[in-house]
C-alpha cells in the first residue's frame, strides 16, 4: 500500500542498502545553563534498530527530538536521509519529517479526535484518498498493531495505556515511514503490554519499516529489539556497539547503569 | 528586575516572530477554509450574547449619565451624538475586544497550551503538518472577520439602547434624537471604530496563540498562561487603543 498524489512525489528513495539513514556528528545541546548533550556522535544504518539507553534526564529524548528536527542542536551536524537538517527551518523540515514516524512516550494522540481520525490524520493531510480508501487503510494499520475495527469510534480517553501506545504506532505507520522513532515505548505499561510492544517493534521490521531508533531505559525491550545499543551517561555515549559488546563492556558507569536496570526489570 | 525585563522583551519578541510566521503562512490550502468557518462560529456565534448584552447596557448607562449631567448645562439635545460618537469610536470596538477577546483568547491559550503540554503540537510537526497554517492562521483570519462584525452589531445595539433610554427615561422625541445623532455622526466615526476592531481581532488572537504555544510547566503552567492571556489582552487593547486613536486622528482629522 503506497501513498499517492502530492505526498508520493515528495518521497525520495532511501540511501542504498547499508547506507546511513541518520548521521550525527559531535552534537551538543544546551538548555539555558544546562548542557544536556556533550558531543554525541552516532549513525543509524538502513535496516537496523539502534537503541539509546540511559537514565532519566540523561538526554535520550533530546537526542530523538534532534533526529526528528523538533529542536536544533547548539552545535554539531545531523544528517537524516542524506540531508543536513540541523540548519533547516520548520517549513523545509516538513517533507523530511513525512518520511519518518515518531511514537511519543505518552502517545500524543489528538484528544478531540476518534481513533479513526487520529490514524487517518496523515492520510487526510498528505493524500487525496477518498473516505472508503482511508477507512480501509486505517483498518489495515490498526490490524498491524493488533487492534480491531471496534476501536475506530473511541476517543483516546477511552483507551488503555497500551492501546493508546498502539494507536500512536498505527498513526506513525500511516505515514508509511522509512524510519520509526520510538520514545520510551514501554514506559508506563505492564509487563504483558511491554512485551507486546517489543514484539510489535520486531514484527514491523518484517517489511513495514525496517529502520528504527528506540529510546528506552528498559533492558528487556533492548534485548528484544536492538541491533546496536548506545548508553548515554552524562550527555555522552559511554558505550556504543552491539548488544553483546555493550553488555560485556568494562566501563564501570555503564556496568552500574545496566546492573541498576537489570534489577529494575528483573 | 533584570529577569522581568528579559522575560518581557522575550514575550514581545515572541509575539512579533509569531506575527511574521503568520504573515508568511497566510496562503492556506483550500481544505483549511472550513477551519476558518469553524473558528468564526466558535469566536462569533458563541460570543454574540456577551458582546451584545454589554453593548446595549453600556449604551443605556452612558445615556443615563449623559442626560442627567448634560441637562445641567442645557445641552441634553446633544446626548444622542455624544453617546453615538463614544460608542462608535471607542466603547463599541474596545469593549467588544476586551470582553470577546478575553473570552476567545483565553480559550485559545487553554486549547493550544494543553496541546503543547501533551505533545500534540509536536505530534502535528512529526506528521509533517505546518502547525502555524493548521492552528494559528485560521484563527487569525476568523478574528479579522468576526471582530468587525461583532463591533458593528455592538454599535447598533449600543446606539439603540441609548435611544430607548432617552425615550423611556427622559421622554425625548425619537425622531429628533435620531436626526441630531445622524447630523453630528459621520461614516468616518463608524469606520474608525471598525478599523480598530480589525486590529484588535488580530492582536487578541495572536496573544492567545502565543501564550498557548509558549506554555510550559504542565497543568499549573497552563493555568498561569490562561490567566496571563486575560491580563495581556486587556492591557494590550487599552494601550494599543490610545496609539491607534492618536494615529487615526493624525491621518484622518
Amino acid at each position: 500500500m503506497r501513498l499517492r498524489g502530492r505526498a508520493r512525489q515528495e518521497r525520495r528513495p532511501l540511501p542504498a542498502e547499508g547506507g546511513l539513514v541518520v548521521a550525527a556528528a559531535d552534537v551538543r545541546k544546551q538548555f539555558e545553563n544546562h548542557e544536556v548533550l556533550r558531543g554525541v556522535s552516532f549513525n543509524v544504518e538502513r535496516g537496523e534498530t539502534l537503541v539509546i539507553m540511559g537514565g532519566s534526564g540523561s538526554g535520550k529524548t533530546v537526542t530523538l527530538r534532534l533526529v526528528a528536527g523538533l529542536i536544533r542542536p547548539s552545535s554539531g551536524t545531523i544528517r537524516v536521509f542524506g540531508e543536513r537538517i540541523d540548519n533547516l527551518g520548520e517549513e523545509e523540515l516538513l517533507p523530511i519529517r513525512r518520511r519518518m514516524g515518531y511514537v511519543f512516550q505518552g502517545a500524543a494522540l489528538f484528544d478531540s479526535l476518534s481513533v479513526l481520525e487520529n490514524v487517518a490524520y496523515p492520510l487526510r493531510e498528505h493524500t487525496s484518498l477518498g473516505q472508503a480508501e482511508i477507512l480501509t487503510r486505517v483498518a489495515h494499520f490498526l490490524s498491524l498493531v493488533g487492534l480491531g475495527p471496534d476501536v475506530l469510534p473511541l476517543l483516546p480517553a477511552e483507551l488503555s495505556g497500551g492501546m493508546r501506545k498502539r494507536v500512536g504506532i498505527a498513526r506513525a505507520l500511516a505515514q508509511e515511514p522509512q524510519m520509526l522513532l520510538f520514545d520510551e515505548p514501554t514506559a508506563g505499561l505492564d509487563p504483558t503490554n511491554s512485551r507486546m510492544v517489543g514484539e510489535l517493534i520486531v514484527q514491523l521490521r518484517g517489511g513495514v519499516c525496517d529502520t528504527s531508533v528506540v529510546v528506552t531505559h528498559d533492558l528487556e525491550l533492548t534485548k528484544t529489539v536492538a541491533d546496536r545499543v548506545a548508553v548515554l551517561i552524562e550527555g555522552r555515549f559511554a558505550a556504543l556497539g552491539t548488544l553483546e559488546a555493550v553488555l560485556g563492556t568494562e566501563d564501570p558507569a555503564v556496568q552500574a547503569f545496566l546492573a541498576g536496570e537489570a534489577r529494575t526489570t528483573a | 528586575m533584570d529577569t522581568y525585563l528579559r522575560r518581557t522583551a522575550m514575550w514581545y519578541g515572541g509575539v512579533g516572530l509569531l506575527t511574521a510566521q503568520v504573515l508568511r503562512s497566510l496562503a492556506l490550502p483550500p481544505k483549511y477554509f472550513r477551519l476558518i468557518l469553524l473558528e468564526m462560529e466558535v469566536m462569533g456565534v458563541r460570543s454574540l450574547g456577551v458582546a451584545l448584552v454589554a453593548a446595549v447596557f453600556t449604551g443605556m448607562v452612558f445615556t443615563l449619565q449623559g442626560a442627567a449631567n448634560m441637562a445641567r448645562f442645557g445641552a441634553e439635545i446633544y446626548v444622542g451624538p455624544l453617546t453615538a460618537l463614544a460608542i462608535l469610536r471607542e466603547l463599541g470596538p474596545v469593549l467588544t475586544a476586551i470582553l470577546v477577546g478575553g473570552k476567545v483568547a483565553s480559550g485559545i491559550t487553554a486549547e493550544l497550551g494543553s496541546m503543547m503540554v501533551t505533545e500534540q503540537i509536536d505530534a502535528l510537526r512529526t506528521l509533517g503538518v505546518n502547525f502555524i497554517k493548521r492552528l494559528i492562521v485560521p484563527r487569525v483570519l476568523a478574528a479579522l472577520l468576526v471582530f468587525p462584525l461583532l463591533t458593528v452589531m455592538a454599535d447598533v445595539l449600543g446606539v439603540l439602547g441609548g435611544m430607548v433610554i432617552m425615550f423611556v427615561e427622559r421622554g425625548a422625541d425619537m425622531w429628533a434624537y435620531w436626526n441630531t445623532t445622524t447630523y453630528w455622526v459621520t461614516p468616518r466615526d463608524f469606520l474608525m471604530g471598525v478599523g480598530k476592531s480589525v486590529f484588535f481581532g488580530a492582536l487578541v488572537t495572536l496573544i492567545g496563540c502565543y501564550n498557548g504555544l509558549s506554555t510550559s510547566g504542565g497543568t499549573e503552567g497552563l493555568g498561569r498562561a490562561t490567566t496571563a492571556t486575560v491580563v495581556h489582552v486587556t492591557m494590550g487593547v487599552i494601550i494599543s487603543d490610545f496609539f491607534l486613536t492618536k494615529l487615526m486622528l493624525m491621518i484622518f482629522w
